[in-house]
């Protein structure tokens, strides 16, 4: 374990007591080790389906509450499958995959309380259905028949933001806020490991350092930045990038959804207490591409994908369910029924969406009308009324 | 074809955009073929785009009737490639085409549309390109103008790259076709200037409308505002037509079909030159003298050189001895070989010639330079000669090789001139222009004989140059060139 996951455990001790010399010599040579070997990761639960404990984070969860978020993760990659589908057709302008991040995402979700706040990425879909924005909605916004696709705060659940890494400031922000208000609610900011390079994300860091924000930083580092793979990107494992900032970070398995939830879940509460920010390093894959536009056999090997898969976060929570009797076939049959009607809704919703009137677009840049927009909704009514068929199509 | 669309039983499913914002994609493998059934999302076929190779899933339950274009077709976004029986039960289908069997060639004539088969005839017509969407073939997914009146609807697609944004296009086509005027041009669009533009002329109180554009695309530029404010016709003696004609507000776009004239922006090497020239012209006040010589024995040393044992593998021409010459004569004449320093006051005499070639390269007009050219040996002088022209042609001339130079030579007889009056390179005292050598009548020790005849031009900085200092290098140069033993006798 390292310095800097300890102190998410204790975090006063650190700041507490004073140390022999010889003590912190050897917490930095440990350090430094830490940091020559690849470092260690928070795991509940083996690539192999076997449950292990963790010196630091504990998880004790039903076997419905098990079940639950094994049908997330089944149901999400349903979703996701559906969606690259619809893309392929036509239907969607564009897809962001998130297929192997189930875990991640679903864990991380889950740990969340309804008056959090979260502030994803635009690959966030299983923590979406976790705050239960409605999946249509996701959709829409790819297939651009509406404006963002939602309202954050009906769901505490921020828009998709496109601009890699904005958000880490929307978030930190947010939290400054719950501050201020003496709230006791938390914040999650989503990003990946390409957007850990952005600017916004290290004044994010530490301005929420700084004014010990409420809020945690999620990264889930599925090892690619588009065509970037981690060794192009950082010279430090990203977790331990936080200890410059002055708030702990942890590596977390980001295939093991009982990990990624216990360790959430103490970030989070973490955060409650007053105690500042953290970091969470996700670490896992993105089996797909890095959308449909993307072709990743262009720039990585099958051997590295086939290696991924071994540790794939849904087989191994079904490995455990069953080798502990606490899911039985029936129960996988009948959600694989389920996951098929599911994304049979998700088609069929897709294909009767309709076109919004192409006029709309001027109708939501300014509140009070704008001369310059007036001008511009006439120059384009005229253009398209310039067309054989008629209206816009 | 046209039955299929209309009978509901056949669902047809087009080619998606499967990238954002492309126009074709190529069709690599069918997984399925005519009578197979297919659910679903189920996939149906590979395709590869500028983008990258993806598998595309059927939208619907069925039976495959026909797929409409064989492997290895290049398909534009939004052509149907294949059409599913979604009521296979329902009595006998047409008979299912296998048009696409990876043996035909291509779709049966009778039911493509001719630019369809004609495209799938020549894939083949597809250009490379390294970055962006690739090139779109065909512009069949056009929606059709309405009629203006005068203006009789055009072709579909007719003219490839025609902007509707541009009205001035759009005038330059109804001109074309022998129709109407400006005024029948498409809703009166904004003109195209980009907002400092704008701003200027706001303050100017120029009315955009009444603008020539000169830009690509028919974008006013910063240019256009003054030269419409004040059309005097040498500020801009490019707009002279337009400003001859003011009552047409808008003249032939930039770059349009047919035009006569085209507009290419200054920049890169051309942008470069203009500058140098310009400034030469202008800071260095230029004499010219001219000699007439017979290279005779010139030319036949280069002969017996090419042969010769220390000159083997490099590239021996008449230009090699003419550098040679100019070396000779700057070693006689060593203040030619210097140049004005105007913000110093000083002439600045260099004891190092970095010898200048003017070439004429796919970039346009460079003078890379030899270092220390008056240090090298006859071969090593080849050989740096065979090199940098080598370079040159390539476009690999690095910025360092054409700094620094100190004279130049320019060859303008490769193209078969006689003579000429070069321009100064920028910085530097004399340039030497060698016309082509050609077989001439010449009085040769009393008597006229056919003999081999150039004529040399050199220019000079008169600042720092005089008459007779000039006079003399290029009569040297002359001397050489006539009896070759003088780069013996004056080395």
């Amino acid at each position: 374990m390292t310095v800097e996951s300890t102190a998410a455990r204790t975090p006063r001790r650190t700041s507490g007591g004073k140390r022999a010399g010889g003590k912190t010599a050897t917490k930095a040579a440990k350090t430094a080790q830490a940091q020559a070997a690849e470092p260690e990761l928070v795991q509940l639960l083996t690539p192999e389906g076997k449950r292990v404990e963790h010196p630091d984070y504990a998880i004790d969860l039903s076997a419905d509450e098990l079940r639950g978020l094994y049908k997330d993760m089944v149901l999400t990659r349903q979703f996701d499958a559906e969606a690259i589908a619809l893309q392929r057709q036509g239907e969607l302008g564009l897809w962001p995959s998130l297929l192997g991040q189930e875990a991640a995402q679903i864990g991380s979700g889950r740990a969340t309380k309804d008056d959090d706040y979260v502030f994803p990425t635009y690959r966030e879909h299983g923590v979406a259905w976790c705050r239960g924005v409605e999946p249509k909605n996701l959709l829409g916004m790819f297939r651009g028949v509406n404006n963002g696709g939602w309202d954050p705060n009906s769901n505490n659940f921020h828009l998709y933001t496109i601009v890699i890494g904005s958000q880490a400031l929307h978030a930190t922000g947010y939290a400054m806020g719950i501050t201020k208000d003496g709230a006791d609610s938390a914040v999650v900011a989503y990003f990946g490991d390409g957007a850990s390079s952005q600017g916004d994300v290290m004044e994010g860091f530490n301005f929420a350092a700084v004014y010990n924000a409420p809020v945690v930083f999620f990264c889930q580092n599925n090892q690619w930045a588009i065509s970037e793979g981690n060794e192009k990107q950082f010279r430090v494992p990203l977790f331990q990038r936080a200890q410059g900032f002055g708030f702990p970070g942890v590596r977390v398995d980001g295939n093991d959804v009982l990990a990624v939830l216990a360790v959430t879940r103490a970030a989070l509460e973490r955060a409650r207490r007053g105690e500042g920010p953290m970091l969470i390093e996700a670490f896992t894959y993105r089996m797909g591409a890095h959308t449909t536009s993307d072709d990743p056999t262009k720039y990585r090997r099958d051997e590295e994908r086939e290696a991924w898969e071994a540790k794939d976060p849904i087989l191994r929570l079904r490995t455990y369910l069953l080798a502990e009797g606490l899911a039985d076939e029936a129960f996988f049959s009948e959600l694989e029924a389920e996951s098929e009607a599911f994304g049979k809704k998700v088609r069929e919703a897709v294909r009767s969406m309709e076109d919004p009137d192409m006029m709309a677009i001027f109708e939501n840049v300014y509140a009070d009308g704008s001369a310059l927009v007036d001008e511009e909704r006439a120059q384009f009514a005229a253009y398209q009324a310039s067309f054989a068929d008629g209206e816009g199509k | 074809m046209t039955t299929m669309t209309t009978d509901a039983r056949f669902r047809e499913f087009k080619m998606p955009d499967v990238g954002e914002g492309l126009t074709e994609a190529e069709i690599l493998k069918w997984y399925v073929q005519p009578g197979d059934t297919v659910t679903d999302g189920q996939v149906v076929c590979e395709v590869e785009t500028a983008k990258a190779a993806v598998e595309l899933p059927i939208p619907y339950d069925g039976v495959v009737h026909e797929l409409r274009f064989p492997e290895g077709t290049t398909v534009d976004v939004g052509q149907v490639i294949i059409s599913v029986d979604v009521a296979p039960g329902s009595g006998p289908a047409q008979t299912p085409a296998a048009a696409a069997a990876p043996e035909a060639s291509a779709a049966p004539a009778s039911e493509a549309p001719a630019a369809e088969a004609a495209e799938a005839a020549e894939p083949e017509g597809r250009q490379p390109v390294l970055v962006g969407y690739g090139v779109s073939q065909s512009s069949t997914k056009r929606r059709a103008r309405k009629e203006a009146p005068g203006v009789p609807a055009q072709e579909s697609g007719a003219p490839a790259g025609t902007y509707y944004a541009s009205p001035a296009a759009a005038a330059v086509q109804a001109e074309l076709n022998g129709h109407g005027s400006a005024a029948a041009a498409p809703p009166a669009a904004r003109p195209m200037a980009k907002p400092p533009v704008r701003k200027l002329a706001k303050d100017l109180g120029v009315d955009l409308a009444t603008v020539t554009p000169s830009g690509p695309d028919g974008v006013i530029t910063r240019e256009d505002v003054h030269a419409a404010v004040a059309p005097a016709p040498e500020a801009a003696p490019v707009s002279r037509e337009t400003t001859a004609a003011p009552q047409a507000p808008v003249q032939a776009a930039p770059v349009a079909a047919g035009a006569r004239e085209t507009r290419i922006p200054v920049k890169g090497v051309r942008k470069a030159t203009a500058a140098a020239m310009v400034g030469s012209a202008f800071t260095a006040p230029h004499v010219t003298e001219f000699v007439t010589v017979d290279v005779t024995r010139t030319m036949k040393l280069v002969e017996e050189l090419k042969s010769d044992k220390d000159m083997q593998g490099l590239r021996v021409n008449p230009l090699l001895l003419i550098a040679k010459a100019l070396l000779v004569a700057i070693k006689r004449n060593p203040d030619v070989n210097a140049a004005w320093d105007e913000a110093a006051q000083e002439i600045v005499l260099k004891h190092y010639v970095n010898l200048g070639i003017a070439a004429a390269t796919p970039r346009g007009l460079i003078v890379p330079n030899i270092k220390d050219a008056h240090d090298k040996t006859l071969p090593e002088l080849a050989s740096a000669l065979g090199e940098l022209v080598s370079t040159a042609r390539e476009g690999k001339t690095t910025p360092a090789a054409m700094q620094s130079g100190t004279v130049t030579i320019t060859n303008v007889g490769v193209f078969g001139v006689d003579t000429g009056t070069p321009i100064l390179n920028p910085g530097e005292s004399a340039i030497l222009a060698v016309g082509a050598i050609k077989l001439q009548p010449w009085v040769h020790k009393g008597k006229v004989k056919p003999r081999q005849v150039m004529t040399l031009a050199l220019s000079f900085d008169h600042r720092l140059v005089d008459g007779e200092l000039g006079s003399k290098v290029l009569a040297d140069i002359a001397a050489v060139l006539e009896q070759p033993k003088r780069l013996i006798t004056w080395a």
